[in-house]
């Protein structure tokens, strides 16, 4: 009792300054500040709308992180199911007045911005579920009733997205809460089991597939299958990474991508250009700092007294890994194309948004280490 | 207490199952860095080529064509700074407006106008457009004045074909036109260095020489973008031009054939007699070859093509003519020579009235009195008929033919220079029984005898056949293109077996020229500078019947395609002869009065600008 009372004191705004995690925002920082030099190339060396976009979201964002993360973890904690309802909500919304582009209807208008709620969907899922298993006796987490709940949970924010179409972010929503999942301590058997049943229903999926995404699949398996067409934003990111070599060929001077063979080098391709232009080294530089920011995440969940936090913690940096490694594998050519931004990294104010938040829940984490939730 | 035990299992799995994803997330990390290694360190070269083939293009620019000079080094297909309009259609803002304004500034017709239209539809925006590609200076400099008010549209100047000559050269060069599917597919050398344009020879010594002339492309080396669009140059490299290539003819000479042969259907070729250059080769008529290069209009090429004189043959080498009387000295010397007569070898003509019967044919001596008794001279000279009857009859066919074949009649003069050449045709008894299936029969002889039947000769034979005799009968091999490597061959040679029968020959020909009743003395030249000697031959081109022959009718009487073709073949000067020439008119008449005249006139200049080669050779060698 008396230490809480003595934490509680001291736990104003300039004590949760202090305890910030600088390490982690110095590193968001440098990232935020790479992310705007790459896209500065991608407007060809000139300040055009993308830079001057990514820096205004990036400054109000990071903000906004500093926000949250200076409000009570417990406030998060109580908004767990309710912004899970209000994202499922916008959903649904987006499915009957979302705003169509490129074939597929994603996001929502909402008068000052367009918002894609499936990006914000990734982090409050997270959120959901680990107030969900917060609670939880260990006993009861391989229970029908648990297993069944969490993962309508998943399934129907899933459902939804794959429905707009967009099945590389619901396939990233479905990750997500996945990883909570197995955090939370869902028998390994289930994992298993389920990983043997789609491997076995892969055919059968291939087979329900969109005939742009069957061509995708197809041409991972064989990028020479087509070229000029389906093949072709494979084989040109190969050649830009592969043509950086070492040192890059130079800020600016990155010949795929500023004569236009680079397809979508603002958002999910901009590793392409990034490495193009840095080669090796750059890349190796921003993995680094990528594991500096995950581990940061993770040792603030190992810090944090409670449940909820170190389950959140260790469940969203493992979702920021998994998203790296899907975008940085799909632009070297190591999966099929699927669309999926690289965090911070990308152009796209809903999924900056989305990392920004879960940066900030983490960040209070971290001022609220010593909190604990009932 | 049990819900903190519980707290700390849950805890403890939680901390497990991070550990264990701690560790598979170094291994994919691992995964990535090792990915990045192997494209970016290992595999960088194989994709820097990739990116360089990605981002860098060539464009070829056509060659400049290699040269072709006369004798004395005179350009007669050169290359000349032809006036172009082109528009990149992208770079116009108002593209309507900019065309419709060069319409009314060229005075383009409504059909050249759709052209263009067509092929800017065709086109991708940032290709060139050429909208005039031979624009006249006015043309050229009203559009300069104007350029103002027209965005986007570039004045080019560039290199196109000239042949300053006109329509003289045109059967020995030919001309170059816009490349085709057939010249890309036949020529490697055209299919490597073919861009959109590129003209190549497509008839003559232009198409002979085309791996020669063509070139080697300028090429221009861009950075484009992934629409191929051109962002910067990075490199030029500049091509060379076309070998030159001098001929043997001497223009001013070729300008004469040329005037000599107006408004007639004909030949004319001359040649030196010792070295085998051709001094002039011309067909008549003839077109300007410049209507070509940027293509001939639709009533143009109808015009040429439907011109009953042929101007599209190259008489010269295609064209087979029966040689008439000009085949005589060949007749005659094939006899001397075989020992069958003596220059003393007396014939009687005795005119229509009593012509050579033979198996109930008949065969008459152009002269209707008859030229009573004849030797050879006489009948040479007179070119008597019957007396050529009677040698042809003692002869036989097949050892004239030795001889003919001997003195260049029967195959190809130049080989493999041009692809129209035709070989003519020898006839022997061998020859008919392989070609008809017949045998040989005597009257066929007969006819051989003076020119006619089976025999065909093209006029560069038959001035190879007079060139040989003239050279006192040595073997001479004709050339058109001057071989500065070539050493001169002093070794000729000898075709006859005795050379005191060429003699003969050769002063049978000169009193047919220069004696009283010779058959062209109309046409001699008295001085002794200028004398030449020659042969007449007037070709039937169908068979004379009765009541032609009582008829009688003068030549302009007769329909055209009727009209006996009118050669004549020469030597000169007399003296110590140099030159050798024959001269076809097609559906002239008689040789003796149509073709000998032109060769007075040609002897005239020939020797004179004989003076003037030697003279230049001299200087020649004096410079080096």
């Amino acid at each position: 009792m008396y230490q809480y009372t003595r934490f509680d004191n001291k736990n104003n705004i300039f004590q949760k300054i202090i305890n910030l995690d600088f390490i982690l925002l110095s590193c968001l920082l440098v990232l935020g500040f790479i992310s705007l030099a790459t896209m500065y190339s991608t407007d060809g060396g000139e300040i055009l709308f993308h830079t001057k976009s990514h820096f205004i979201k990036f400054v109000i964002f990071f903000f906004m992180m500093l926000t949250i993360s200076l409000i009570n973890i417990k406030f998060w904690f109580s908004l767990g199911y309710l912004s899970y309802a209000i994202i499922l909500g916008m959903l649904i919304w987006t499915i009957n007045f979302g705003i169509t582009a490129s074939g597929s209807k994603r996001w929502i208008d909402l008068y000052f911005l367009n918002i894609q709620p499936s990006e914000l969907m990734k982090i409050f899922i997270i959120l959901c579920l680990s107030k969900y298993f917060h609670r939880m006796k260990i006993q009861h987490v391989n229970s029908f009733y648990a297993v069944c709940f969490s993962l309508i949970i998943i399934f129907v924010p899933m459902s939804l997205v794959i429905i707009q179409p967009d099945l590389g972010t619901s396939l990233l929503i479905a990750i997500s809460g996945i990883v909570v999942l197995w955090f939370a301590g869902l028998n390994h058997k289930y994992f298993f089991y389920s990983c043997l049943l789609s491997i076995i229903s892969l055919p059968i999926i291939i087979s329900f597939l969109k005939p742009y995404q069957k061509s995708r699949v197809l041409t991972f398996l064989n990028p020479d299958r087509d070229p000029l067409g389906a093949g072709y934003q494979i084989i040109q990111s190969k050649i830009a990474v592969g043509s950086g070599g070492i040192t890059g060929k130079g800020f600016l001077k990155g010949t795929q991508s500023y004569l236009e063979f680079l397809p979508e080098k603002h958002t999910d391709f901009i590793f392409t250009l990034f490495s193009e232009e840095f080669g090796f080294i750059g890349s190796i530089i921003l993995l680094l700092i990528y594991a500096i920011i995950i581990y940061r995440v993770i040792r603030i969940g190992a810090l944090s007294r409670s449940y909820f936090a170190k389950l959140f913690c260790y469940s969203f940096g493992t979702s920021i890994f998994i998203y790296i490694v899907i975008n940085m594998s799909m632009v070297l050519g190591l999966v099929p194309i699927v669309g999926s931004p690289l965090p911070i990294m990308s152009y796209g104010g809903s999924s900056m948004l989305a990392t920004m938040i879960g940066f900030g829940i983490v960040m209070s984490a971290k001022t609220h280490s010593q909190q604990s939730i009932a | 207490m049990i819900n903190l035990s519980d707290n700390v299992t849950k805890l403890n799995s939680l901390n497990r199952r991070m550990f264990i994803l701690a560790t598979a997330k170094i291994i994919i990390l691992g995964g990535i860095v090792s990915r990045l290694f192997f494209l970016q360190v290992k595999e960088n070269k194989k994709y820097l080529t990739l990116s360089d083939k990605n981002r860098i293009r060539e464009w070829k620019l056509p060659p400049v064509r290699g040269e072709f000079k006369d004798y004395f080094g005179n350009t007669i297909a050169g290359n000349f700074e032809a006036y172009q309009l082109h528009i990149i259609p992208e770079q116009v803002e108002d593209f309507r407006y900019v065309i419709y304004r060069i319409k009314e500034l060229l005075d383009l017709t409504d059909r050249q106008f759709n052209k263009i239209l067509k092929k800017k539809d065709e086109i991708k925006p940032w290709e060139t457009l050429i909208v005039g590609d031979n624009l006249s200076w006015e043309k050229f400099s009203k559009i300069n004045n104007h350029l103002y008010d027209l965005n986007g549209v570039k004045p080019v100047i560039s290199i196109s074909r000239d042949y300053p000559y006109k329509e003289n050269f045109t059967h020995v060069l030919g001309y170059v036109s816009q490349a085709n599917e057939n010249d890309i597919s036949t020529n490697d050398e055209i299919k490597e260095k073919f861009v959109p344009g590129l003209k190549v020879g497509k008839t003559g010594l232009e198409k002979t020489f085309e791996k020669k002339l063509i070139g080697s492309n300028s090429v221009e080396r861009y950075e484009v973008n992934a629409y191929g669009r051109r962002i910067s140059q990075l490199a030029f490299q500049k091509g060379d031009k076309g070998q030159t290539i001098r001929l043997t003819i001497d223009t001013k000479i070729q300008e004469l054939t040329n005037h000599l042969l107006k408004d007639k259907a004909g030949s004319i070729c001359v040649m030196d007699i010792y070295t085998g250059a051709i001094i002039a080769m011309h067909s008549s008529p003839s077109f300007d070859p410049n209507s070509f290069v940027f293509g001939i209009s639709r009533d143009e090429w109808q015009l040429i093509r439907n011109d009953p004189m042929k101007p599209l043959v190259n008489k010269s080498l295609s064209g087979n003519y029966s040689p008439g009387s000009t085949i005589k000295p060949i007749v005659a010397l094939s006899a001397l020579e075989n020992e069958i007569i003596n220059s003393d070898f007396t014939v009687h003509c005795k005119g229509h009235k009593n012509p050579l019967e033979l198996y109930g044919q008949t065969y008459h001596c152009w002269k209707k009195e008859g030229h009573g008794f004849m030797n050879l001279k006489e009948g040479m000279k007179q070119s008597c008929d019957t007396y050529f009857y009677e040698v042809a009859r003692r002869l036989g066919v097949d050892k004239l033919s030795v001889t003919a074949k001997k003195f260049g009649l029967g195959k190809k003069v130049f080989r493999d220079l041009f692809d129209i050449e035709k070989n003519g045709l020898v006839p022997n008894t061998q020859w008919k029984k392989n070609a008809l299936g017949k045998n040989w029969v005597l009257g066929e002889t007969i006819i051989t005898g003076i020119g006619q039947g089976f025999i065909q000769t093209t006029p560069i034979q038959l001035c190879l056949m007079t060139a040989q005799i003239a050279n006192g009968g040595y073997k001479i091999y004709p050339k058109l293109i001057v071989n500065n490597n070539e050493k001169q061959d002093d070794k000729f040679t000898p075709l006859y077996k005795k050379s005191k029968n060429i003699k003969i020959i050769q002063n049978a020909m000169f009193s047919s020229t220069n004696e009283i009743r010779g058959t062209s003395y109309r046409s001699r030249i008295d001085d002794p500078k200028y004398r030449f000697a020659g042969k007449t031959g007037t070709a039937q081109v169908k068979k004379i019947t009765e009541r032609d022959r009582e008829l009688d009718l003068k030549t302009f009487e007769i329909p055209y395609e009727e009209r006996d073709h009118a050669l004549y073949v020469a030597f000169g000067p007399y003296k110590s002869p140099r030159y050798a020439l024959s001269i076809v008119i097609e559906h002239g008449g008689s040789g003796g009065t149509v073709a000998a005249p032109l060769a007075k006139e040609l002897f005239k200049i020939i020797i004179d600008r004989h003076e003037i080669r030697k003279n230049y050779d001299n200087k020649k060698y004096l410079d080096i």
